[in-house]
């Protein structure tokens, strides 16, 4: 058999649901595994850790060609709302956790997450921001550090 | 098919030591099993996932997830993990003698 994967980082940098949610059943699979995970959120996958946000994420139906919607008809107002309640009830039908539970849900696996410097700097963020289960914020640096050995996936 | 001898039983298990077979499978072996998972000691909260294991199996042909297994075993995720810190379903489901849960959450 071929060596095993022992330990991942995922860096998941999009604020969308379907930007966020791949490296969110990526980490908690890890996990499920045995495997030791880490999670970076850098850019707009902040979002995702973000106290005030992580709630309101929206999938994107602009510039979006896998939806199958007219991008006209997917900057309409109050699409991008209808389009991200379908998805997620359909999401709660299979059972798939809401973004929020879902980090909570990872953190309690004991996969460590991780903000950006870069980033929170450029949105003014501070880890006050941030969930509670964010462990720190850290730079691109750091990061290589706490990914040394594994393998590094980015989303 | 590989096998594996639990509390002096002989057992087919497949390439990754999941029985194959789980009626092979007595309560004196989840001891044998875990050992060689490295948990030293089954704790009646061990026990209670393992048995839920074992229960869903029976009920429904396939073992629960663990989201599935933290909202129903009684059993927090946090301490799922410290239980079985290898993959809680995982490795309670080879230590229950069943085959692996497949599920992607």
């Amino acid at each position: 058999m071929a060596a095993k994967i022992e330990k991942v980082s995922i860096i998941i940098s999009k604020g969308s649901l379907e930007g966020i949610y791949p490296g969110l059943i990526m980490a908690n699979g890890a996990r499920a595994e045995g495997i030791e995970a880490n999670l970076f959120f850098t850019f707009f996958g902040l979002d995702t850790i973000h106290k005030a946000r992580h709630e309101h994420i929206k999938l994107a139906t602009v510039g979006n060609p896998g939806l199958h919607l007219a991008t006209w008809a997917g900057g309409l107002p109050g699409v991008a709302s209808v389009m991200t309640h379908y998805m997620t009830h359909k999401m709660d039908q299979l059972d798939i956790p809401s973004i929020p539970e879902f980090i909570e849900m990872i953190a309690d696996t004991g996969a460590g997450l991780y903000g950006c410097k870069a980033s929170a700097d450029l949105f003014g963020l501070t880890k006050d921001d941030l969930i509670d289960q964010v462990k720190d914020i850290i730079t691109v640096g750091e990061f290589y550090d706490l990914a040394a050995g594994g393998e590094i996936i980015f989303t | 098919m590989p096998a594996a001898s639990y509390a002096g039983t002989e057992v087919t298990v497949n390439d990754e030591g999941f029985f194959t077979d789980p009626g092979q499978w007595t309560e004196a072996m989840a001891p044998d099993i875990a050992s060689r998972e490295g948990i030293t000691e089954l704790t009646d909260r061990h026990w209670q996932v393992i048995k839920l294991m074992r229960h869903e199996y029976e009920a429904k042909g396939t073992g629960p997830t663990v989201r599935a297994l933290g909202k129903t075993s009684g059993v927090s995720i946090k301490e799922l993990y410290e239980l079985f810190p290898k993959g809680p379903a995982k490795i309670a489901a080879k230590i229950a003698g069943i085959p692996k849960p497949r599920g992607c959450i």
